[in-house]
C-alpha cells in the first residue's frame, strides 16, 4: 500500500499549485500525476509517486551514497585482503 | 529503470551482506515495519544473505492489513446498500470481515469500483451525481496526503454526494507499543522510507533516545534495505541509538511540508484500534470536525455489535513481531492468497503473503 515509485516528469500542465498535474512515465508507462506536494517539481526531475501524487523529488546526489558506502566497503575489503 | 535497478545488484548486495557478517559479533533482531520493505527482503531472499546472527521481524506496516475488522464490516455494509457506488483501493476487496468480504458484495451486484487514486473518487462522484458515493480511505502517513487532498478538494467543490470511511493509521505510536510490550525482542528499527518522506523523521529521535533503540530510515530495494540493516547493525554493536537517513535521496529530515500542511488541515489525531493488535493510543487520523460532512460513518451510521470470531489465526502476534508467518498452523493449509482467514495473507505487503508467494522458509 506505501508502494510509491520512482517516474520521469516528461510534460507539466497548469499552474494552480493545488491542481498542477505532470505525465509521468514509470520506464514508458505514462501516467498523469498531481503535482501538488513538489511544487518546485520540474521537467525531467525523477519524482516517487503514491496513488497519483508526487510526494518527493529524488535527489540525484543523495542517491548516490549508497554506492559511495559500497566503494569505501571494498576498499576496506582490500586492504583487510592485503592485511591477511 | 533509473532509481530501481541500480539498487538491485546482486554483486553490491552481497557485499554489504559481508560487511553485516563483519560486523556482527553477538545476536540481533531488527524488525523492519513496512510492508513494503518485507515484501522485498522475501522477494530477494534477503535474509539468506544475512549471517545467523541476525534476524529479522516484520512489523505491523501493511495498512491493509491492521485496517480493522468492524471498519471492513462497515465497509461491506455500506458497499451494499442500493445507492452507493463503494470505491476502494484493490487490495481490500478480499480482506475477510467478520462473515463476508466486499468481493462477495461485488459478485452480487453491489457497485464496488477499484480505483487508483482517491481523486479518482471525485470523478466518479461528479459523473454519478444522483448516486452517493464513498472511498474507502485507509492508509498509513505515505497515502494521507492523498486521501486528505481529496477530502480538501471535495468541500472546496461543494461536492455533496462523496464521504470517505477513514481508517488513516501513523507509525511513531505502534512503534512505541512494540518497544513497551513486555515479549519485545526488537532491538533496532528499519523505519518506513515512504511514511518519512512525508512527515520526516524528527519524531523518531524522542523514540530512539528514550527507548535507547536504534532507527535507520529505510528504503525499499535490496540494496537500501541491507544498508539499512547495516547502518543499524553497526549502531547496535558500538552502542549508539541514532535516527539515520539510508533513504536519503526521497527523506529529508523535515519531511513534505505541503504534503503535512493539507494532513493538517483535513485530519486530526485520534485513538485507533488496529486489527489483531487492539487499541493503541494516539495512532488514528479521524477528520476534523470541520469535515466531518464527508464522514462515511457520519453519513451512513450503522450499530453494530461487532464480536471478533476465533479463528486459527495468528495475524496479530505476527503483525507484531511476536511469531513468523510460517509458524501459523494454518499457513499454506486452510490460509492461503485465494482463501485468505486473515489480512496478512491479502495484501501483497502482508507477512503472509509474502511468505507464501516466495515460499520463505526460515527459521
Ligand atoms: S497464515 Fe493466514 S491464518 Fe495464519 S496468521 Fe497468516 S493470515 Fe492468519
Amino acid at each position: 500500500m506505501c508502494l510509491a515509485i520512482p517516474g520521469k516528469i516528461i510534460q507539466i500542465s497548469g499552474d494552480d499549485p493545488l491542481i498542477r498535474t505532470g505525465h509521468v512515465s514509470f520506464g514508458g508507462i505514462i501516467k498523469e500525476i498531481n503535482l501538488a506536494y513538489t511544487p518546485e517539481a520540474t521537467l525531467d526531475d525523477y519524482v516517487i509517486v503514491h496513488v497519483g501524487f508526487a510526494i518527493s523529488i529524488l535527489d540525484e546526489k543523495e542517491a548516490q551514497r549508497v554506492f559511495d558506502t559500497l566503494n569505501q566497503l571494498d576498499s576496506f575489503g582490500n586492504s583487510e585482503e592485503r592485511l591477511q | 529503470m533509473k532509481y530501481v535497478d541500480e539498487y538491485r545488484n546482486s554483486k553490491e548486495a552481497k557485499m554489504f551482506a559481508e560487511a553485516i557478517a563483519r560486523t556482527v559479533t553477538r545476536t540481533w533482531t531488527v524488525m523492519e515495519i513496512c510492508g513494503g520493505q518485507t515484501h522485498s527482503i522475501a522477494k530477494y531472499s534477503l535474509q539468506d544473505l544475512l549471517p545467523p546472527e541476525l534476524s529479522l521481524l516484520h512489523g505491523p506496516g501493511c495498512p491493509v492489513c491492521v485496517t480493522p475488522v468492524e471498519l471492513i464490516d462497515k465497509a461491506i455494509h455500506i458497499a451494499a446498500m442500493p445507492n452507493v457506488i463503494f470505491c476502494s483501493f484493490g487490495d481490500m476487496l478480499r480482506v475477510p470481515g467478520s462473515s463476508a468480504d466486499l468481493f462477495k458484495v461485488k459478485s452480487k451486484g453491489g457497485d464496488i469500483r477499484i480505483v487508483y487514486s482517491p481523486m479518482d473518487a471525485l470523478n466518479i462522484a461528479r459523473d454519478n451525481p444522483q448516486k452517493e458515493v464513498v472511498f474507502f480511505a485507509i492508509g498509513f502517513e505515505t497515502t494521507a496526503p492523498a486521501n486528505a487532498m481529496a477530502i480538501y478538494q471535495t468541500k472546496s467543490e461543494n461536492i455533496k454526494n462523496l464521504s470517505f470511511l477513514v481508517s488513516q493509521v501513523i507509525v511513531p505510536p505502534a512503534i512505541c507499543s512494540i518497544l513497551e510490550s513486555p515479549q519485545n525482542r526488537v532491538q533496532g528499527f528499519l523505519a518506513a522510507g515512504h511514511v518519512c518522506t512525508i512527515m520526516g523523521y524528527s519524531e523518531y529521535e524522542p523514540i530512539a533516545k528514550d527507548y535507547k533503540i536504534p532507527i535507520v530510515v529505510t528504503g525499499f530495494e535490496p540494496l537500501d534495505i541491507l544498508q539499512g540493516i547495516f547502518m543499524c547493525v553497526k549502531q547496535l554493536e558500538e552502542g549508539r541509538f541514532e535516527v539515520e537517513n539510508q533513504y536519503s535521496r526521497s527523506v529529508r529530515k523535515e519531511g513534505n511540508l505541503a504534503a503535512q500542511k493539507i494532513i493538517q488541515e483535513v485530519f486530526q489525531i485520534i485513538p485507533r484500534q488496529w486489527r489483531g493488535i487492539g487499541e493503541i493510543k494516539q495512532s488514528g487520523l479521524g477528520l476534523k470536525p470541520a469535515y466531518s460532512q464527508y464522514d462515511a460513518e457520519v453519513r451512513f451510521p450503522c450499530e453494530f455489535h461487532y464480536q471478533e470470531n476465533a479463528t486459527e489465526c495468528i495475524s496479530g502476534l505476527v503483525l507484531q513481531g511476536l511469531k513468523k508467518p510460517n509458524e501459523c498452523p494454518a499457513f499454506g493449509k486452510s490460509c492461503t492468497p485465494e482463501s485468505p482467514l486473515g489480512a496478512t495473507m491479502v495484501s501483497t505487503e502482508g507477512a503472509c503473503a509474502a511468505y507464501y508467494r516466495y515460499q520463505t522458509v526460515q527459521s
